[in-house]
């Protein structure tokens, strides 16, 4: 009996050793790759904040410490960029999540021609943010735009939508949320579609009026995708660049420059190197705070379903 | 508490007719269970007193009032349903009191029920427990006790034991009945499950394809089946069906060269008098297995298998090919054993065309 139990138990265990090999063979190319592609350029990220370094002057390297961290978390300017990127993302999240929840909640009923709207809906999210920047560039044209022309025809004022930083602010947020709510729309209606029939028909008889169900079943139990999609919604627009190149190149001024935008200024326009590398960590441990915010909360919910 | 009344109701999707002029009384605080194979109504017929759908004609009336047109919360019904339907994001406690806070009950009163109803069932250890932490039945518990908390006129259980394991079932089936008879709430209970509703029912509706087939008590279904089908239905194993051909002085049992006569006191004399193609209905626990010669009103039958569930002896007997099943009661198994007895007073009557049963009073 014990040496039956002896043999089964090395059986087990080469079995379970082949096993592990197996899984790294299968696995290598992908952690070569990532190796490559992630390890390497984080490294060589962090490193180089702690120098005085241009790209263009790859002769002269001289380590400062942390002091391109300090110029930058003393730099007024840069406190700007973070402020103007967080009003962005939070107009952005808030007008997508509303709009995208009230969509979805819409488009959860089954009707006639549901899935032509769908897909209509669907149609801004799959173009380049480049593309979608310079289509409302054209549109708030202070001079031949179409949004001032309809104002202008209807006896309003034109606006300079491009000229003046707060209006180039909501200009921004609603290019971004014209592109990007049909992602919250997607997903909260196939959260909503996912709650079962007898889960409502239960509440019914319970006596549940419509509002009560919405904010009682509804939107709690659509909740743990809502707060994925808001997640990566809050991320996305966070280091939002390529929109803003195309719509406003940042300007008036730098009134609307994003926290990504002025990573990017620093590297490829003055080449401060090290400068910029110290800006993107920075950036780089915001959002790795926020992605685990997101991984925590899909572990949890894991757990509980 | 209410009486209900369905009247003339039909029930159509499309061209399918899930329920067909159906009438019935339940009388205030009356244990109906609604009985009948998958697909015959008797779910949608729950679901139309419940108000989750639509009457395509006829009426529901509660307490003589038409409800056809009041929604399912407007409706003073709770319903516990066959697969899980609890609120998977709150807990025990936060489900059972939601038909409390939905129609906005003070604080100090829902309490007062959630003590009541914990005490009833036993659930004071899971009110903080979420629903996926909970094996069916106990799930199934909950539902229960969120049926009854707020006191409904009128309780709808839509196979509520059927996603439980056999063993928590009896114990379920054997709460429910008590509960119901403490709280004299109209019940109506929908299953297939035969067990459920002979020992559950007041009275048993037996449907099949959209219609009432029979209503009647436990007993007076059981042993008199008003048609083939509700013979068959119900008792398990289920009732033999065996065709009988009038002959010269008697009728000759499906295609064996067996006939039975009066002077056998299996069979009255009307059945012969009456001379037209009958199906015997016997129920196995009225078929024995006897030695022959034992017994004069026994005739021999071939005896292809006996076999054992549990402690009960179960054999099977064949007429021209088609198998029937009896109980063997002898105390000894083995032994030239091929003679088979029915019981005289457990043998129905029906008529081959209709199906319907046949007794003397009749013809």
């Amino acid at each position: 009996m014990s040496t039956q139990s002896h043999t089964a138990r090395q059986a087990e265990l080469k079995r379970q050793s082949s096993g592990r090999l197996m899984i790294f063979g299968f696995l290598s190319p992908t952690l070569a790759i990532l190796l490559f592609m992630v390890a390497y350029p984080i490294f060589s990220l962090v490193y180089y904040s702690f120098f005085n370094f241009s790209a263009l002057r790859q002769t002269t390297m001289k380590p400062i410490g942390l002091r391109n961290y300090e110029f930058l978390l003393s730099d007024p300017q840069l406190w700007e960029r973070f402020v103007f990127t967080g009003k962005f993302v939070f107009i952005c999240v808030t007008l997508q999540m509303l709009i995208g929840i009230f969509v979805g909640y819409q488009l959860q009923k089954n009707f006639k021609g549901r899935d032509i709207v769908f897909t209509a809906l669907m149609m801004p999210m799959m173009l380049s943010p480049v593309v979608v920047g310079f289509l409302w560039r054209y549109m708030l044209n202070s001079e031949w735009g179409i949004v001032n022309f309809l104002l202008y025809s209807v006896g309003l004022p034109k606006v300079d939508w491009l000229g003046q930083a707060n209006a180039a602010l909501w200009a921004a947020a609603a290019a971004d949320t014209w592109m990007w709510t049909p992602f919250i729309i997607l997903l909260a209606t196939a959260a909503f579609r996912g709650i079962p029939e007898t889960i409502y028909e239960a509440a019914e008889v319970d006596g549940a009026s419509p509002t009560y169900k919405f904010f009682r079943i509804t939107l709690p139990m659509a909740a743990p995708v809502l707060f994925i999609a808001l997640i990566l919604r809050l991320i996305d627009s966070f280091k939002q660049y390529d929109l803003f190149v195309a719509l406003t190149g940042g300007g008036p001024g730098t009134a609307t420059e994003t926290v990504s935008f002025a990573v990017a200024k620093t590297a490829f326009s003055y080449f401060y190197t090290g400068e910029a590398s110290a800006l993107a960590v920075i950036l780089l441990v915001i959002i790795i705070g926020l992605s685990m915010i997101l991984v925590r909360h899909l572990q949890k919910l894991g757990e509980r379903y | 508490m209410a009486e209900i009344v369905l009247k003339d109701l039909s029930i159509e999707f499309g061209a399918f007719k899930a329920v067909d002029k159906v009438n019935l009384t339940v009388k205030n605080g009356e244990f109906v269970v609604y009985l009948g194979p998958s697909g015959c109504g008797k779910t949608t017929t729950l679901r139309c007193i419940a108000g989750l759908v639509q009457a395509t004609s006829g009426d529901v009336l509660f307490d003589g009032q038409r409800v056809n047109d009041l929604t399912a919360s407007e409706r003073n019904i709770a319903m516990v349903f066959q697969f899980v339907s609890l609120y998977p994001h709150l807990n025990i406690r936060e489900n059972i009191i939601f038909p409390l806070k939905a129609r906005g009950i003070p604080r100090a009163e829902i309490a007062r029920k959630l003590d009541w109803v914990t005490g009833i069932f036993n659930l004071g250890d899971e009110l903080k427990r979420y629903p996926s932490a909970l094996p069916p039945g106990a799930r199934q518990k909950v539902a229960l006790a969120r049926a009854v908390i707020r006191n409904p006129a009128v309780l709808l259980l839509d196979e509520p034991l059927s996603a439980i394991d056999e063993q928590f079932r009896e114990e379920m089936r054997w709460e429910l009945g008590h509960l119901q008879r403490e709280l004299g709430v109209t019940t109506i209970y929908v299953t297939h499950d035969q067990r459920e509703a002979m020992s559950l029912a007041d009275r048993i509706v037996l449907m099949s394809d959209g219609r009432i087939v029979q209503v009647g008590e436990p007993d007076r279904i059981f042993l008199e089946p008003e048609n083939v089908f509700a013979g068959q239905f119900i008792g398990s194993p289920s009732m033999n069906l065996i065709d009988l051909t009038p002959v010269d002085g008697g009728l000759r049992l499906g295609g064996s060269n067996v006939t039975l006569t009066p002077a056998s006191n299996l069979i009255p004399e009307w059945a012969v008098a009456s001379r037209r193609k009958l199906k015997l209905g016997v129920r196995p626990l009225n078929v024995h297995l006897v030695e022959p010669g034992s017994d004069p009103t026994a005739f021999p039958l071939a005896v292809d298998d006996v076999f054992s569930v549990g402690r009960e002896r179960f054999f099977m007997f064949s007429i021209d090919g088609v198998p029937y099943q009896g109980v063997d009661k002898r105390k000894t198994t083995g032994g030239a054993a091929n003679a088979v007895h029915f019981v005289p007073d457990g043998l129905l009557f029906f008529d081959a065309e209709t199906g319907l049963r046949v007794t003397g009073d009749a013809a």
